[in-house]
């Protein structure tokens, strides 16, 4: 029923349905006096009812209408999605091969998921990528800051400090791969300055996540020069004892939802970290992302972190514009790098 | 924060008593349906759920900090910035100091490696006062498996700080602000936790050891899912534990012998169906450690405790602000001793693989 689609509470449809409103058409055709009178609300009610059903009708007109499809309500082109995604910003993760692999980096303007086995990193990309988003405009970064969710406590100060002061010392490197005139960037930051621009919650159980996530829009709306949430981990208080799994799907998409919605608004990156949890498929136990078969459509991107051999890789798992493929990538004192093998090629970076 | 009440949250009067009168009463009840539920629940509009879940949102949402400002608070208020110093060397250089307060720090081995040997000089170092590099404070010793000696404590002790422990009263006095406790089931260990959570405020207890956690858990269920949902709650419970009192919790964990030769990968991995002869005479006790991924997961930091080919190592497999580093050591009369401070760096599968080759010298050791 096209009344059913209106955004108003549950009595109020009845009532529109019961005094014979079946359609939108004749909702805004009847005056705002009339409608009250007819289904027993106020006069303002009526004519906020109206105002939906006038929006709602307006956007069933113009998919009729071919001419004017540049109107449709919120509506784009890919015409104009196109020009958007070439300059769409990307932040580095400080390893080639991995920025190779990502199309340069981790995207704004979409949700990345990062998965993998306890000890191979993902905390370190996460903080890797908050420090990362603060290289300033002029040596090719974003010259933004960073909202840092913290889920499980592995967020350590010292090792926040210790990837800043490296970030920071490599900084020159990121200049010339940027093709610019080393001698006018003597931007000189400071590793307390790169502490600062983190913005850190701790969140204590799934409410306090679901609440910090309803929260984020009014926050960024107060911080405009955030340009990365990291939410690590997102699955330790969904995974604890949850009984209802399916109200727990629920609550995730809702969440997942709402996230794409702030990296879209705000023109930021949201990386998700996730765990791993073991499933029995076709005869043996393997290993997969946690949180289940209805989470892993919610990200735009996902990519799995595993061990190969000994060197720690991270692959391309699902996304609508990468290419499947996997790089190799090490963690060390001064953060993510290139891993040893690849060192013996030219240094790009 | 969760069970905060809904009409002390200074919504708007009609608003609030709608979510009475529904019998939705906390923010975890209202925050626990999507907005389309609570639309059809409180029989309301989009718009003023919308406005009325931004509200409380907003009051339950956690505070906001800088982590310059986290930094700044943990070198201002706390001990070493946060770490309890081992007094290994080499371990304190890799943990930036010691076990990190407020996460939990597991150590997992087989039995007989000295687990219970490190808790006991941990806990003993706790005790101390802070100008011998101690926390100055009590330690809660939760021991199931009656491991606990006394005796040994007050001989590591005199052996380690001399100074202290044969003056008249020290020893007395440092041994007895360690409290041991001794659940017999899953049921009183939870019961204790409760009990710790408040002394945890009241006195000044500066450090947590459960020694073991595995011995607990795996005893109580036989089935995998009720055991992982009893583990999950007791996880979240000390971990919360650990942050809002600020200070270490250390566990101990067991080992189990791993199904199947061949690591679990994921399903885009290629499995390799030619094992090298050279791993095969690898396999003869390939072990893991008990408790799960779940666990493994929600452990902040993980030493493992090893022997290979007759000597022990402490190996630093999972930990947010070092590099996986082992280091060989031994037990002797003072505790546990490092051999190489400078440590070897792991790699790949080494890091989370535990050996216990060399089982004779294991039995034959002092301890």
């Amino acid at each position: 029923m096209e009344v059913g689609m209106l955004p108003i509470s549950a009595s109020k449809r009845g009532k529109l349905l019961a005094a014979g409103y079946t359609s939108l058409h004749s909702i805004s055709r009847a005056s705002a006096s009339q409608l009250a009178t007819d289904i027993e609300v106020s006069e303002d009610e009526a004519c906020e009812i109206r105002k939906y059903a006038s929006q709602t009708s307006a956007l069933d007109r113009s998919i009729g209408n071919s001419s004017n499809t540049s109107n449709l309500y919120g509506g784009q082109t890919a015409w104009t999605m196109l020009n958007e995604e070439k300059f769409s910003t990307r932040i580095t993760t400080s390893c080639v091969d991995l920025d190779n692999i990502l199309g340069g980096g981790i995207t704004c303007k979409e949700v990345t998921e990062l998965g993998g086995v306890p000890g191979i990193g993902k905390t370190q990309i996460g903080i890797q990528l908050a420090v990362n988003v603060q290289i300033p405009l002029e040596y090719g970064g974003l010259g933004g800051k960073a909202i840092y969710i913290d889920t499980e406590g592995s967020f350590m100060v010292e090792r926040v400090l210790q990837i800043a002061e490296a970030c920071i010392e490599d900084m020159p490197e990121y200049s010339h791969h940027f093709h610019n005139n080393v001698q006018d960037c003597e931007v000189k930051m400071h590793p307390n300055s790169i502490l600062e621009n983190i913005f850190y919650f701790r969140v204590c159980s799934y409410t306090e996540q679901i609440a910090l996530v309803n929260y984020l829009d009014k926050f960024i709306e107060e911080h405009k020069d955030v340009k990365i949430i990291i939410i690590d981990s997102v699955t330790f208080h969904f995974r604890q004892d949850f009984d209802d799994m399916a109200l727990r799907t629920r609550l995730l998409n809702e969440m997942a939802l709402k996230l794409m919605k702030l990296a879209r608004k705000f023109c930021l990156a949201v990386v998700l970290l996730n765990q791993v949890t073991t499933k029995y498929i076709e005869g043996s136990y393997q290993l997969t992302l946690a949180l289940g078969d209805s989470w892993s459509h919610s990200c735009t991107n996902r990519i799995i972190l595993f061990w190969n051999g000994d060197e720690r890789h991270a692959y391309i798992d699902k996304s609508p514009s990468l290419k499947s493929a996997s790089a190799a990538y090490s963690v060390t004192t001064r953060g993510i790098r290139n891993s040893n093998s690849s060192c013996k090629r030219i240094k790009m970076v | 924060m969760a069970n905060k009440l809904i009409k002390q949250m200074g919504l708007p009067n009609s608003i609030a008593n709608i979510f009475t009168a529904r019998n939705i009463i906390t923010a975890k009840d209202a925050l626990s349906l999507t907005e389309f539920e609570l639309m059809e629940q409180l029989d309301v509009g989009m718009a003023e759920v919308k406005s009325a879940m931004a509200h409380i949102s907003e009051v339950v949402c956690p505070p906001c900090q800088t982590a310059l400002l986290l930094m700044e608070q943990r070198v201002r208020d706390e001990r070493s910035a946060g770490h309890l110093p081992t007094r290994l060397r080499g371990l304190d250089e890799a943990l930036c100091g010691g076990i990190p307060f407020g996460v939990v720090t597991e150590l997992v081995g087989p039995a007989g490696i000295g687990k219970t040997q490190f808790c006991l000089k941990l806990s003993l170092l706790a005790s101390l006062p802070e100008n011998c590099g101690g926390l100055d404070g009590r330690v809660i010793y939760i021991d199931v498996e009656s491991k606990f000696s006394s005796t040994r404590l007050i001989q590591i002790g005199i052996e380690n700080f001399p100074e202290i422990f044969l003056k008249k009263g020290m020893a007395q006095e440092m041994a007895g602000r360690i409290v041991i406790l001794r659940p017999t089931s899953l049921s009183e260990f939870t019961e204790s936790l409760h009990h710790v959570q408040v002394s945890l405020l009241q006195k000044q207890v500066k450090l947590l050891i459960i020694d073991s956690m595995a011995a607990l858990v795996l005893g109580e269920h036989d089935c995998g899912a009720s055991r992982q949902q009893a583990l999950g709650w007791h996880v979240s419970f000390i971990k919360s534990l650990a942050e809002f009192s600020r200070i270490p919790i250390v566990v101990t964990n067991q080992v189990r012998s791993q199904i199947g030769d061949e690591p679990l990968t994921f399903s885009f991995q290629v499995r390799s169906h030619s094992i090298k002869k050279e791993d095969r005479a690898a396999y003869d006790s390939h072990l893991v450690a008990a408790l799960g991924i779940n666990w493994a997961h929600a452990v902040t930091i993980r030493l493992v405790l090893e022997a290979r080919s007759g000597q022990r190592f402490i190996k630093l497999a999972k930990s947010p602000i070092s590099p996986p580093l082992a280091f060989p050591f031994n037990i002797t009369s003072s505790g546990l001793v490092l051999l190489d401070d400078d440590g070897i760096e792991m790699k790949g599968s080494e890091i989370n693989t535990i050996h216990c080759q060399g089982q004779k010298a294991l039995f034959n050791s002092e301890w």
